[in-house]
């Protein structure tokens, strides 16, 4: 079987990916543009005798180094092998489509356009000629919609058939003006011999669009002491023209005159339809008074629901566990065997399983802004205030990916093209409380709030991380990251509702990395936590404790009183809690025992861990319970509520995750910028933690 | 006059833009070229971004960079 490669190209949602899950029974591969952290996804299918081999490249408006996404498509267009490229068009806007259509065609590669969404077209009154538009392009142009799976067949038919093709001739014509001097060009690289693969009238664009490659490349060349001078009066030609010395700007003008004639030339518009459902929406959505307002809304339902709908099924999920962890221990007896998998591996695991529900609601939500169109109405919104603390507008994104997990959060951060502004972002995207932080958050809500003001309390908790976070920005703009700042521009995309494929696609990646982690790592966190809980083992003192018991084992409460101060005992003198005593002076001001204190430095390797730690530490104690407490319950018994409240703003803003920290060393560049992360996020939440506790301390 | 005068609901034809080369690159693909029509859709409460409309394309700018945009009423 033969193998087509295909790069697919297409300006941000359009569908592309879609489309292509259209095209039959695919594989997909998740990986990494080599150097850089920008998703590169591989599609795999067979049809038709072919294997396809698709590189789905990130979303571009147009060929430029405006975003490392965009920088990957340019480079990955113009170095990499692969047979075609199928340019995916949003039909309702083809305009603005084809501007980048006629970036490609000037590469001098074969294409096939798909104009997608022709559904959606043809309800829109927009009406395109297909023939016409393939006649002017000079390349095959095939309707489709990724929706009702029309169009695919002969989608495939024509990469099949332009594959086949040598070449496909350089079919473009621009204006008379730049016409003649291309030819200029063509001319003299024919009459000189030039050798070369690529069209000449390729070459000879890019050579009067400045761009620096051809120039780097011509430049070693003898045919450059006569090419140059050539050169430089074709630009003084265009110069005058045009009425601008930018050459990027002439190119742009000439490539986005052939769009408007192409459309002018191969499309109907129908303007008696009405197109104003998007409008409709927007006059709501971004009005200037209610706009914000629903927003908060929004947000503040998103935390309601995960919380409130979340706890059902984690009642479930909670019981199944402890069934298990019965089940073990009795299927085993008591022994260290039995031990290890219930109280450790079961138990740390089970602890974050748990809040599965949580997370699956969380992430639909996010999901469901990003892929309805809202989250750039938000950016909108927000910008004005974002940008009063030195943040961008489109940092909202970064930020808000950054609840529910930091690792994609820190790599969103590139959509911010400025240096300063991305390090910026990157340094607060930690006091967006990820996912894994809300079951320590739902953990001490539980134990320490009244039920009905829980998701309140949850919702408070996230907008003081995110205020904590806009306020550490402007002094940290203030102070580090001095400069200009970067342009705000952005696309306020068409409302589109997600399929519901989409949205299950999305979401249950997510969770089943959430559950990945829980499984792999996790476990392995668990179990080792469970072994510094429980050695070095204390013999002697078992055996007084147990000839203790002996004396009074007539009396039931004093067999369990003494069976705890035996746990205690062992507990912290455990190599877990040596470690907790060694820290406790660092922690002592902020009102946390050493349980508190092992429970966040096991918290470094995950923020899950901090549940299923504190889960081992004060539920091992109490294991001769005759009424097996729950955590809630021994956390309520065990801590005070002034180092609850100062344990909550700790986690809220100390060190990210391993993974996501990282993920930051990477995106910030260097050892240098996790060291300074580690100090200034230790340090702000220690402060502020003091704060917290000696202030509710005063007032409880 | 350039766009960042101009007020909701009114439309205008764009006759230079005199921004840095990078946000005129962006301002390109995104069909704010010489010689498009623009409507202005609205501003934010705070008065410092706006939304405007080039044929079918929304876009969201800031003031700031309105200002580099030269237009005609």
């Amino acid at each position: 079987m033969k193998t087509i490669k295909i790069a697919l190209v297409g300006q941000p949602n359009v569908g592309k990916s879609f489309l292509i899950n259209a095209m039959g029974d695919v594989k997909l591969k998740v990986g990494n543009f080599s150097g850089v952290t920008v998703e590169k996804k591989t599609i795999t299918f067979s049809r038709d005798n072919y294997n396809f081999e698709v590189t789905d490249l990130p979303g571009s408006y147009s060929l430029t180094d405006y975003t490392s996404e965009e920088r990957v498509t340019k480079d990955f267009l113009g170095a990499s092998d692969y047979d075609l490229i199928l340019n995916v068009i949003d039909s309702t806007n083809i305009e603005r489509n084809l501007y980048l259509t006629m970036e490609l065609l000037a590469l001098d590669q074969k294409i096939v356009v798909a104009l997608n969404m022709q559904d959606e077209a043809v309800k829109e009154g927009v009406h395109i000629n297909e023939r016409q538009l393939s006649k002017l392009l000079g390349v095959k142009c095939v309707q489709t919609s990724a929706l009702e799976k029309t169009g695919i067949d002969e989608l495939i038919e024509a990469i099949i058939n332009t594959n086949k093709q040598s070449s496909q001739p350089f079919h473009l014509q621009y204006s008379d003006v730049y016409e003649e001097e291309i030819s200029k060009i063509t001319h003299f690289l024919e009459d000189k011999h030039y050798q070369t693969n690529t069209h000449l009238k390729s070459i000879a664009i890019k050579l009067l669009r400045e761009d620096g490659e051809t120039y780097h490349h011509f430049h070693d060349q003898p045919i450059w002491t006569e090419l140059q001078p050539l050169l430089n009066k074709s630009y003084q030609h265009l110069y005058l023209h045009y009425k601008t010395k930018d050459l990027d700007e002439i190119f742009h003008d000439e490539k986005n005159a052939l769009a408007k004639g192409a459309v002018t030339e191969s499309v109907k518009f129908d303007t008696t339809k009405a197109v104003g459902l998007t409008d409709k929406i927007d006059a709501v959505l971004t009005n200037q008074f209610i706009g914000l307002p629903i927003f908060l809304f929004l947000m503040w339902g998103l935390f309601q629901i995960t919380f409130e709908w979340g706890s059902i099924p984690m009642d479930w999920i909670d019981a199944f566990f402890g069934m298990l962890i019965d089940g073990t221990k009795s299927f085993l007896g008591d022994t260290e065997l039995a031990s290890v998998i219930a109280d450790g591996a079961i138990a740390g695991v089970g602890a974050v399983v748990l809040f599965l529900p949580n997370i699956i609601i969380l992430f639909t939500g996010i999901a469901l802004l990003e892929s309805t169109g809202y989250m750039s109405r938000a950016a909108f919104l927000l910008d004005g205030f974002f940008h009063k603390f030195g943040l961008h507008g489109k940092s909202f994104v970064p930020l808000v990916s950054g609840f529910g997990c930091s690792v994609p959060a820190y790599m969103a951060a590139r959509v911010l093209k400025n240096d300063r502004d991305r390090l910026l972002t990157l340094y607060i995207i930690g006091f967006m409380s990820c996912g894994a932080k809300l079951p320590v958050y739902v953990l001490i809500i539980g134990a320490f709030v009244a039920e009905e003001h829980a998701g309140n309390m949850l919702f408070a908790i996230y907008i003081l991380g995110a205020l904590l976070g806009v306020f550490a920005a402007k002094i940290l703009k203030m102070t580090v990251f001095k400069g200009e700042d970067e342009p705000f521009v952005m696309e306020m995309p068409k409302y589109r509702l997600p399929t519901l494929k989409l949205l299950y696609h999305t979401v249950s990646e997510k969770a089943w990395m959430y559950l990945k982690k829980a499984g792999t790592y996790i476990l392995l966190a668990s179990i080792l936590i469970w072994f510094a809980s429980n050695y070095p083992k204390h013999p002697d003192m078992e055996a007084q404790y147990a000839s203790n018991i002996e004396q009074v084992v007539a009396d039931e409460n004093k067999v369990s009183k003494l069976n705890n101060e035996l746990a205690l005992y062992n507990l912290e003198n455990s190599y877990l809690g040596m470690i907790g005593h060694a820290s406790e002076p660092f922690f002592a001001p902020l009102g946390f025992d050493w349980r508190m204190a092992v429970a966040l430095e096991t918290g470094l390797a995950a923020k899950e861990i901090v549940v299923a730690t504190m889960g081992v530490l004060y539920g091992l104690g109490d294991e001769h319970d005759e009424q097996s407490a729950s955590l809630v319950d021994k956390l309520k018994a065990n801590i005070s509520l002034p180092a609850a409240i100062a344990f909550t703003i700790f986690v809220m803003i100390y060190f990210p995750c391993l993974a996501a920290s990282m993920v930051f060393r990477r995106e910030a560049g260097g050892w240098k910028h996790w060291g300074y992360l580690f100090v200034f996020t230790t340090g702000t939440a220690w402060i502020l933690a003091f704060i917290a506790f000696n202030i509710a301390s005063v007032i409880f | 006059m350039t766009l960042n005068m101009l007020k909701k609901g009114q439309s205008a034809t764009i006759i230079a833009i005199h921004s840095e080369k990078e946000l005129k690159n962006r301002f390109n693909s995104f069909g704010l070229i010489k010689g498009s029509i623009i409507t202005v859709e609205r501003h934010t409460l705070g008065g410092k971004t706006m939304e405007i409309r080039i044929n079918k394309t929304r876009m969201a700018l800031r003031l700031s960079e309105a200002e580099t945009v030269e237009i005609s009423a």
